[in-house]
């Protein structure tokens, strides 16, 4: 007996939209959070006290390309059902998977790395020595992880990231010169200057860093998303990107705002959290734990979907919920991430600010490898059948691969010439 | 120089070995290799060679020798390779794929395959072992870089680690190719539910849903019924209704109604109309409950006898319903209305004989609840009066449903 049912009218049809936004919800704002890592906050933060407004254009289409590579992530999630290192595998082989993955561990070493320099930094504000702060975290991120309830403490530290709100508040507070950052917001400004180059890459690679979009299929599949509820999962990867972006803008005009008479580069977090000078004497704390908050969030994160990444490109068994003796590569490999990137933190004479900074830019030239192989993924018809890139994804896909090769190159030429 | 002996060859080794005709003429490299599970389930019946452009095809049957050095042909009669639909190759198919180990009940990919070298009046492959872990990992990326023999003698140390071939399930979702190359999942049926459901778990959707909607319709309800409720639905939705509905037929009605409630309205629908009508009407009742209450937990499958059975006669009700067996713990005594007056704890109907009445072997006194009660209030009870089964009572006292200590185990296990 055939089954009649009503045409839904409009306001069930939301309704029900809204309902599957909110069971889709996760994903994509857990990865713009954790986007606005130790790594994003400075390089932001360098970004506006350095060169001021000159680097706002940059953001709408880092925004776009953001975008688009996190809808192909979430779209290869939903339809395959499988996450990229597993596509990546069973398309292109073990060599390529193996290079790959190479180069994830390494863009995301150095990530752990800048998440352990921020929580020494931000510690460091109120004189807890880094010898105590780093081994500390580290071994709290471990257990977290491996023994505790990660799943409960995720939803603390999401909402501890409203804490970012400071930084909308203090952009505002600052009075910044807002006809100017309007105009630098639309304006391109390109120069073949090594410094401005290098904070070009820093400012993609942070933005849209290798890891996320390893994270963000994951967590697609794992949330068990698929093409029925794409639409909405579509939704929510555009919003949490623009959030990442709004957040990114605001600290770059406080940062601007507050070295308006005299740019400077950033050494230290004293200089970084001038940007929230309004708040007069609460500044410090606030930005100190902004940044500690986004560090061990990213920390506790980076570490296990690199293992998880890896194992499962490679064909190891993976997760937390196996024995040691079971999984001993997934777990070696998430332990030495967390335990040589805090070894190479508290090294003497470890320059935090500066190897924050660096490790994007590695994260950004990196970038390219990762996207060409996602473009190859998404335009397989075999794949994704008829979810494959439609021609606007690919040319901005594409054009980000080239940008960024080509401002690498660019950056790698104009460093030979003048060493 | 002569080639030496070997039993064993890898897939890494065999592609790009080079062919060579009968005048000992190289005419190209090996490509992929394929078998036929029709014809024979591990035997590789084709070489597929690459020449020129073009590839070759050649039969087992056309092959004098094999050795690291190359192939060497006892027949010239070539045929240009075409795809062909019942060959499964190893390369395009096995290599770098997810299968099932049902031995070590988990799912592994695959990184190289081993043959073993038969050598009768013609040498032949068969393959071995599928081989996953570090060993094999490190074949696959030295190959080429140095020559086959040394990569042989540095994988020594590395501990091997190989799946046996009959314990491989290669997993097809395209039911049309399932057929044409012999794949079955019959293998995956002798593995404990809660296995295969670990096992299902790992997969993408598309072969998810082939295992269950394939395999046994009651291996699969016990297999689903140990998955993830959303999951569960998922699945449920994905697959064709009467398949779906076969599949909710064997599952305890509690379970099926779970299954079902995380489904939306239109689906379910479908299911329960495809479904048998004493099952569903009993899953209809239960999709009414809420599902955090104890009408949401129950089971309604329980055995109701009166007071004055004896045990021998109810040891014969027992029989005729063998299949409730496996969750029953407790019998139920009602009085002439149907209302639920006592329970008798089944250990209790060894000690007796056979011609005692029930109601002399009932508990002290009976523990009950309404369908309306919440979750923690039914676990409570459970924990209190350390219960194996709790009766669901209506509120003119008749049994609405029985919910036993997994069910309880369940709700905990979720939080």
């Amino acid at each position: 007996m055939p089954v009649t049912v009503a045409p839904p009218s409009l306001l069930q049809n939301w309704k029900r939209h809204l309902l599957v936004f909110l069971a889709v919800l996760g994903p994509g704002f857990i990865t713009a959070m954790v986007d606005n890592d130790s790594g994003g906050i400075l390089t932001y933060s360098q970004a506006g006290a350095r060169w001021g407004y000159l680097p706002l254009w940059t953001l709408a289409p880092i925004t776009l390309a953001l975008i688009v590579s996190q809808e192909m992530c979430s779209r290869m999630g939903a339809i395959t059902g499988k996450g990229l290192s597993d596509l990546i595998r069973e398309e292109f082989g073990l060599r390529i998977t193996f290079g790959i993955m190479a180069l994830l561990v390494l863009a995301n070493l150095t990530n752990v790395v800048a998440e352990f320099a921020g929580v020494a930094i931000s510690l460091d504000l109120f004189g807890v020595s880094k010898f105590i702060s780093v081994p500390l975290v580290a071994a709290f991120v471990w257990f977290l992880a491996v023994k505790g309830n990660y799943a409960r403490v995720e939803k603390i530290f999401l909402f501890a990231c409203s804490i970012f709100v400071v930084y909308i508040i203090a952009g505002i507070l600052i009075k910044p010169d807002w006809k100017q950052a309007m105009i630098y917001s639309v304006k391109p400004k390109l120069m073949l200057n090594a410094e401005y180059i290098t904070m070009l890459i820093a400012m993609v690679g942070t933005t849209i860093a290798p890891w996320m979009q390893f994270y963000q299929q994951s967590a697609v599949v794992e949330k068990g998303i698929t093409a029925k509820e794409y639409p909405e999962s579509r939704i929510e990867v555009i919003v949490g990107c623009i959030l990442t972006s709004v957040i990114a803008f605001f600290i770059i005009v406080a940062c601007a705002g507050a070295y308006r008479d005299h740019p400077t580069n950033i050494d230290s977090a004293k200089e970084a959290a001038l940007a929230l000078k309004p708040f007069a004497q609460y500044a410090f704390l606030l930005f100190s734990a902004g940044l500690l908050n986004a560090s061990v969030f990213a920390a506790c994160i980076l570490p296990l979907s690199t293992a998880y990444s890896v194992c499962e490109g490679m064909g190891f068994e993976s997760g937390v919920n196996k024995r040691w003796g079971e999984a001993k590569i997934f777990y070696w490999l998430y332990t030495l991430l967390i335990v040589v990137s805090a070894l190479i933190v508290i090294a003497p004479g470890f320059m935090m600010v500066k190897m924050i900074l660096l490790s994007q830019v590695l994260n950004g030239m990196l970038l390219p490898f990762i996207l060409i192989f996602m473009i190859l993924l998404i335009n397989k018809k075999g794949l994704m059948k008829e979810w494959i890139n439609p021609p606007a994804y690919n040319f901005i896909a594409w054009a980000t691969v080239i940008i960024v090769i080509g401002m690498t190159v660019a950056l790698t030429g104009i460093t030979i010439r003048n060493p | 120089m002569t080639a030496e002996t070997f039993e064993l060859l890898y897939f890494t080794e065999l592609a790009g070995l080079p062919v060579f005709d009968l005048k000992h003429r190289r005419i190209g490299h090996v490509r992929d290799a394929a078998i036929v599970p029709l014809i024979h389930p591990s035997r590789v019946d084709r070489f597929l060679v690459g020449a020129g452009a073009s590839w070759l095809s050649i039969r087992y049957d056309q092959i004098a020798s094999i050795s690291l050095k190359g192939i060497q042909l006892s027949n010239e009669r070539l045929y240009p390779y075409h795809s062909d639909e019942y060959m499964l190759r190893i390369k395009r198919d096995l290599l770098d794929q997810q299968i099932i180990d049902v031995n070590g009940r988990k799912v592994v990919r695959v990184n190289d395959v081993t043959f073993e070298v038969r050598r009768d009046e013609r040498e032949s492959l068969s393959i071995l072992e599928v081989d996953v872990g570090v060993r094999s990992i490190f074949r696959r990326l030295m190959q080429g870089a140095m020559p086959s023999r040394m990569v042989r003698r540095l994988q020594s140390s590395i501990p091997p680690n190989s799946i046996r071939w009959d314990f491989c399930n290669i997993v097809e979702a395209d039911p049309q190719r399932r057929l044409r190359l012999n794949i079955s999942h019959d293998k995956l049926e002798t593995l404990h539910p809660a296995d295969l459901a670990d096992i299902v778990e790992e997969l993408s959707p598309a072969d998810r849903e082939a295992i269950i909607g394939t395999i046994d319709s009651e291996v699969a309800a016990e297999a689903l019924s140990e998955i993830d409720p959303k999951m569960q639905a998922a699945i449920l939705e994905n697959l064709e209704p009467e398949v779906a509905a076969d599949i909710v037929d064997e599952m305890a009605p509690d379970q099926a109604a779970d299954a079902l409630g995380e489904l939306e309205d239109e689906t379910s629908a479908e299911i329960l109309e495809e479904m048998e009508i004493e099952p569903v009407s009993e899953v209809k009742e239960l999709l009414e409950y809420d599902e955090d209450t104890a009408g949401g937990m129950m089971n309604t499958e329980a055995i109701v006898l009166t007071g004055d059975t004896t045990l021998a006669e109810a040891m014969q009700q027992l029989r005729k319903h063998e299949d409730l067996l496996e969750n029953t713990h407790v019998l139920f005594l009602s009085d002439a209305s149907g209302r639920v007056t006592a329970q008798v704890p089944l250990a209790r109907l060894f000690l007796a004989d056979g011609s005692t009445q029930l109601k002399e072997l009932t508990s002290e006194r009976l523990i009950s609840t309404k369908p309306g009660e919440t979750q923690k209030r039914v676990t409570e009870l459970f924990d209190k009066y350390n219960l194996l089964a709790l009766p669901v009572l209506e509120d003119d006292g008749s049994l609405a449903g029985v919910i036993t200590a997994d069910d309880v185990i369940s709700v905990l296990r979720k939080k």
